[in-house]
């Protein structure tokens, strides 16, 4: 079954309130014209997953300039002042994760397991006496599973089966939120037909994806940002 | 030399041969340029890149390719992708060898902070964590003080912490300091100061150890 779509119908099937996770670490990976859709159509009151913010005017940070963004859960937004900004004014709210913890949140409820014992941040301020356990003998801290009502994710190429391949640091966790949410929208500017790829290549297998949107062309939040660039 | 510079000069040193090591957000991951370019190191990039290198030349640079600060990245032979639960399994498992690591605060007992000025400017955990509390090694890199002159090496903590007890070493870009179970001992000077004004610019205690000449002055 072709899971191809169009980018407007794609997203409209996203409602205000949802729950969405975003591929992506700063650039690589981001889905930027699945987020562009998203800021056009107005949905209201999301609650947002993503590794970072993007930088502020770009990404997922216009989602939350705008005013459409509830809750952000994410690690790392020291790039983006603006987004800090919101959170301190209380515009926003922001929960933050050790990033592997995230991570693995993400890819336990992507498994279908409900949660895990670690060590990270177990004497912190991030941890709750009610996130302890005490199992024979030693103290762990219980972190639940993460799903989604939505993923969107960006993939250099995939067939329209919806099997998927990554490039370069974009892989990040595209990979986990394909499989932990429970709808998956995938853009990409390389859309072919099936046996395009060699089968251990691929690195999301097409029954976690439910609609694919080809790309056209690529805006310049996919191209090389000046002021990263060291001179 | 500037103060970044003295810092990066004395930080590169630490990074042995053979060695897995991840470089922080902010004048870590500066540390790459100062390495040599057959100099056998893998750096690990917490965004999922086990073999990061230095950034290629304009006309092949790979916008898919950054590392942890975004600054774009090349990828030496043998290098690896991988997703980010892959790429902290690699931390928490303990592969990596050395971090070095940024810090609004460290303190006598080697714990940072380094995530959260509450109201201020929190940039959130990151990677930091997991790397401060399984990662072999830690160094921190840092300004003696912060702009407004005041102490960064203190007797306590006093933001909230990344994790306790988990630095070996401090590189200022004043000093060189060692955690010990004795509190730090400044094993070298980077620049012309008087013990007394080092001490008076920390408020940790510090006991002096001096080996050998200072690095980072030729």
């Amino acid at each position: 079954m072709k899971k191809n779509r169009s980018l407007e119908s794609a997203i409209a099937a996203i409602p205000s309130g949802a729950v969405v996770m975003v591929g992506g670490f700063g650039n690589p990976g981001t889905p930027f014209s699945l987020i562009n859709e998203l800021l056009r159509q107005g949905q209201t009151d999301l609650t947002l997953i993503k590794n970072d913010a993007n930088e502020g005017g770009h990404g997922l940070s216009r989602l939350i300039e705008n005013g459409q963004v509830r809750k952000l859960i994410t690690t790392h937004i020291g790039l983006n002042k603006r987004v800090i900004e919101l959170m301190n004014q209380g515009d926003i709210e922001v929960e933050f994760y050790p990033q592997g913890i995230l991570a693995e949140k993400i890819r336990t409820a992507g498994s279908g397991s409900f949660g895990f014992l670690t060590d990270i941040g177990i004497d912190s301020d991030i941890t709750r006496p009610e996130d302890l356990l005490d199992w024979q003998g030693k103290t762990y801290k219980v972190e639940m599973a993460l799903s989604a009502d939505y993923a969107l994710i960006h993939a250099a190429q995939a067939d329209w089966l919806g099997n998927l391949l990554y490039q370069g640091s974009a892989i990040n966790f595209s990979p986990l939120m394909a499989m932990a949410a429970n709808h998956v929208i995938v853009e990409t500017p390389d859309l072919g037909a099936p046996g395009r790829f060699k089968p251990e290549q691929v690195h999301t297998p097409g029954a976690f994806v439910d609609s694919v949107v080809p790309l056209d062309s690529l805006t310049s939040d996919y191209g090389i940002l000046e002021h990263h660039v060291r001179r | 030399m500037s103060a970044a510079d003295r810092i990066l000069s004395r930080a590169v040193m630490e990074i042995t041969a053979g060695s897995i090591v991840n470089l922080g957000i902010g004048l870590p991951t500066q540390v790459l340029h100062y390495l040599p370019d057959d100099f056998d190191v893998q750096i690990h990039s917490e965004n999922g890149i086990l073999g990061a290198w230095k950034q290629a030349a304009p006309d092949n640079m790979d916008p898919s390719l950054i590392d942890a600060a975004g600054a774009y990245v090349s990828l030496r032979e043998g290098a690896s992708l991988f997703d980010s639960a892959v790429s902290f399994a690699m931390i928490r498992r303990a592969r990596l060898d050395l971090t070095m690591i940024g810090a609004f605060e460290v303190d006598a007992q080697g714990s940072l902070a380094n995530w959260k000025i509450p109201g201020k400017f929190s940039p959130g955990i990151g990677g930091a964590m997991e790397l401060a509390q399984k990662t072999k090694r830690i160094v921190v890199l840092t300004t003696h003080t912060d702009k407004h002159g005041r102490p960064k090496i203190l007797k306590e903590c006093r933001l909230p912490l990344t994790a306790k007890a988990c630095v070996s070493r401090i590189i200022s870009d004043l000093a060189v300091m060692d955690v010990t179970p004795e509190g730090l001992v400044v094993r070298e000077k980077l620049t012309d100061i008087s013990n007394e004004d080092l001490q008076a610019q920390t408020e940790a205690e510090l006991r002096f150890d001096i080996v050998g000449a200072s690095h980072g002055l030729d």
